[in-house]
């Protein structure tokens, strides 16, 4: 059974009043930023931060405390907040910034206190319309409230906070990508070295990007202390994270749960949760993490939702997405349109991730309407490891960005996992499941 | 008529003080204009490429990278039906089949009325509201076709003009705020407050390094 859930969060989510500077103030609201530079120095918040082994929940996991430690010394350092959600099946951004958008600025602003920013811009995704004006609103607010500005609550740190909009491109979900989109031009990533914006970041300065859900977490943690958070979770997962359950599940939705202590198995089933599968369906095949991620199997019901624990069975926690499949899906039509994602999204520097993705795309959906040859597995996996040498995971690097090497993945573990419905798509001459 | 109007004009000024190299602004002119005239006229790069200090080309080179930036003219209401995974597995698909039937339009289309365009979306981040879409970028879901039928006759009708501004309307919420600090006062500021940080850290180490030495 999983855990009653403790909520840090999401805690304020379901209340239609904490979307205001009074409803969010009653909720306990700013007590957070307050402490942070009425009573701490910088560096007590960036040890807090440390201590607590916040990984990041963007995606890739980085612990944020060490990411704030790589930080160029520097007199002009900038935070940019990473709100450019659009990994497929991702949706728990989305829900923070609309449902809770003074607790996001309450942690972009104890981030830019804890690394001394001169400027904090908040990059949120462009179709996120109603999330804008919610976080917009906010800003005005904590503006009129002295949280941020001139010497903020009275104290003598100063800072500004700017609210930018994403114009709909996946590739700037990737950190230097989207300080190129901040800087007003197309979102291509940025050649590495260096590997890190903490090092030449936004205007060539030293700039941290941190996720949205990272920094919601500050707020708690500066209130609360390192040690409360991580008494939750196991491992190098502490604290919660924030699930984003989809597909054919009962009960689609997003779900705050401890880290590091339930099961795939408890969040699609559980009647708290995901509510289990519709009546007379089994569990074909879950996508966690985003679909850059190999998938898992019914027999991996059991693995524990932590970072560590899901990579051990080699696919990724990732963004912290579960996509549900039942027996009612064809594999080969799902596989296909997350080659059609990569291959739309791909910003088009790299050849391999350009043409690759391309061309896996077509051949995907020859086989998928009955057009597909038997060879056209080995080519299909012929083009995978074009792109990853090996198709190993995780990925090699061949691009100038991990969105070409995710390509690979659903593809490749696909046909890996359901060879027969492949074959059964080439022999029939079409889809089984039309 | 495409140029910024007066009014437009002073909010792109605003925009442009918020950022400390003006090129940033770009993106949010851009949506500046679409919220004037529904899509980017090759007058209105041109001018934000004024503004910002760049060319027009390169205005152009952004705006042609960005789905929700359009150079040719669109319907008053842009309909992103979303067919990625999750929709998918909840008939997405359908859903966008539907849409093409109701609206007379293939996909990527616009209605000879000019009132609708119809798009074929990536994950637009609703999934637990599969299938799902976007009008405008404002969310509804999850839609049969008899609710996008609906859905689509009350926006022909003007039922739902307070939910969905015309498309170009990005935030019906303005920023209230000039920049409060000019970022010159920040970085003396902050050389001052480091200054002080790698006092307090040197002293912290010289106590550890005695206790360790004891």
């Amino acid at each position: 059974m999983p855990l009653p859930p403790l909520k840090i969060v999401s805690a304020r989510a379901n209340d239609p009043k904490n979307v205001t500077l009074e409803g969010y103030l009653a909720n306990g609201g700013y007590q957070g930023l307050k402490r942070a530079v009425l009573e701490m120095n910088p560096e007590d918040v960036r040890d807090q931060v440390m201590q607590a082994s916040l990984l990041g929940r963007g995606g890739a996991g980085f612990e944020a405390g060490r990411k704030w430690s790589m930080l160029k010394k520097s007199d002009i350092r900038y935070l940019v907040i990473n709100g450019d959600e659009s990994e497929p099946a991702t949706f728990k951004d989305h829900m923070l910034v609309e449902s809770d958008p003074h607790q996001l600025v309450e942690g972009a602003l104890i981030a830019g206190y804890a690394i001394g920013a001169a400027r904090v811009f908040i990059f949120l995704r462009g179709e996120f319309a109603l999330g804008f004006e919610r976080v917009q609103n906010a800003i005005n607010e904590a503006y009129d409230y002295g949280a941020i500005g001139r010497d903020i609550f009275g104290s003598k740190f100063s800072i500004d906070l700017v609210l930018h909009p994403g114009a709909g491109a996946y590739i700037c979900g990737e950190e230097t990508s989207l300080l190129e989109s901040l800087e007003g031009k197309r979102g291509f990533p940025r050649i590495k070295p260096p590997y890190f914006p903490a090092v030449i970041g936004l205007y060539g300065k030293p700039t941290i990007v941190n996720n949205v859900e990272t920094v919601a977490n500050l707020p708690w943690i500066v209130k609360n202390g390192a040690s409360s958070f991580t008494d939750l979770g196991a491992g190098r997962s502490r604290g919660t994270r924030m699930f984003a359950l989809s597909g054919q599940v009962n009960r689609p939705g997003t779900y705050e749960l401890e880290m590091a202590k339930n099961t795939f198995r408890d969040i699609i089933f559980d009647p708290e949760f995901g509510g289990g599968l519709r009546p007379g369906r089994s569990l074909k095949a879950i996508i966690p993490g985003g679909v850059s991620a190999p998938w898992l199997g019914p027999d991996q019901l059991d693995v524990v939702l932590g970072q560590d624990e899901v990579a051990a069975v080699g696919s990724m926690l990732g963004s912290g997405s579960i996509i549900v499949m039942d027996d009612s899906t064809c594999m080969v039509k799902a596989a296909w349109r997350i080659s059609k994602f990569f291959a739309r999204e791909s910003c088009g520097q790299c050849t391999p991730c350009r043409e690759g993705g391309s061309w896996i795309e077509k051949v995907m959906n020859r086989i998928e309407s009955g057009a597909g040859r038997e060879e056209d597995l080995d080519l299909l996996m012929d083009l995978c490891d074009n792109i990853v040498p090996g198709v190993s995971w995780p990925p090699q690097q061949t691009t100038i960005c991990v969105l070409g090497p995710s390509i690979p993945s659903s593809v490749a573990v696909s046909i890996k996992m359901f060879r027969d419905e492949y074959l059964t798509h080439i022999k029939e001459g079409g889809c089984p499941y039309d | 008529m495409s140029r910024f109007t007066k009014e437009m004009e002073t909010r792109a000024y605003e925009l442009l003080a918020l950022y400390p190299e003006k090129r940033s602004a770009t993106i949010p002119l851009c949506h500046l204009a679409q919220e004037q005239n529904g899509y980017l006229t090759e007058e209105s790069m041109v001018q934000i490429a004024d503004l910002v200090g760049t060319t027009p080309a390169e205005v152009l080179g952004a705006a042609s990278f960005y789905d929700m930036l359009h150079t040719e003219p669109v319907g008053k209401y842009v309909v992103g039906v979303c067919t990625n995974i999750a929709c998918l597995l909840q008939g997405g698909e359908e859903l966008l089949g539907h849409a093409e039937e109701k609206l007379g339009i293939a996909t990527g289309a616009t209605t000879d009325d000019g009132m609708f365009t119809l798009e074929d979306m990536e994950c637009i981040a609703h999934c637990d509201h599969a299938p799902a879409l976007q009008v405008n970028y404002r969310f509804f879901g999850p839609l049969t076709n008899d609710g996008f039928d609906t859905l689509v006759d009350d926006l022909s009708a003007g039922k739902l003009e307070s939910e969905v501004p015309p498309h170009g309307t990005l935030s019906r919420v303005q920023r209230k705020h000039p920049i409060a600090v000019p970022l010159e006062e920040i970085v003396r500021h902050r050389r001052d407050s480091d200054a002080k940080e790698g006092e307090r850290l040197a002293a912290k180490a010289a106590a550890e390094a005695k206790e360790g030495s004891n």
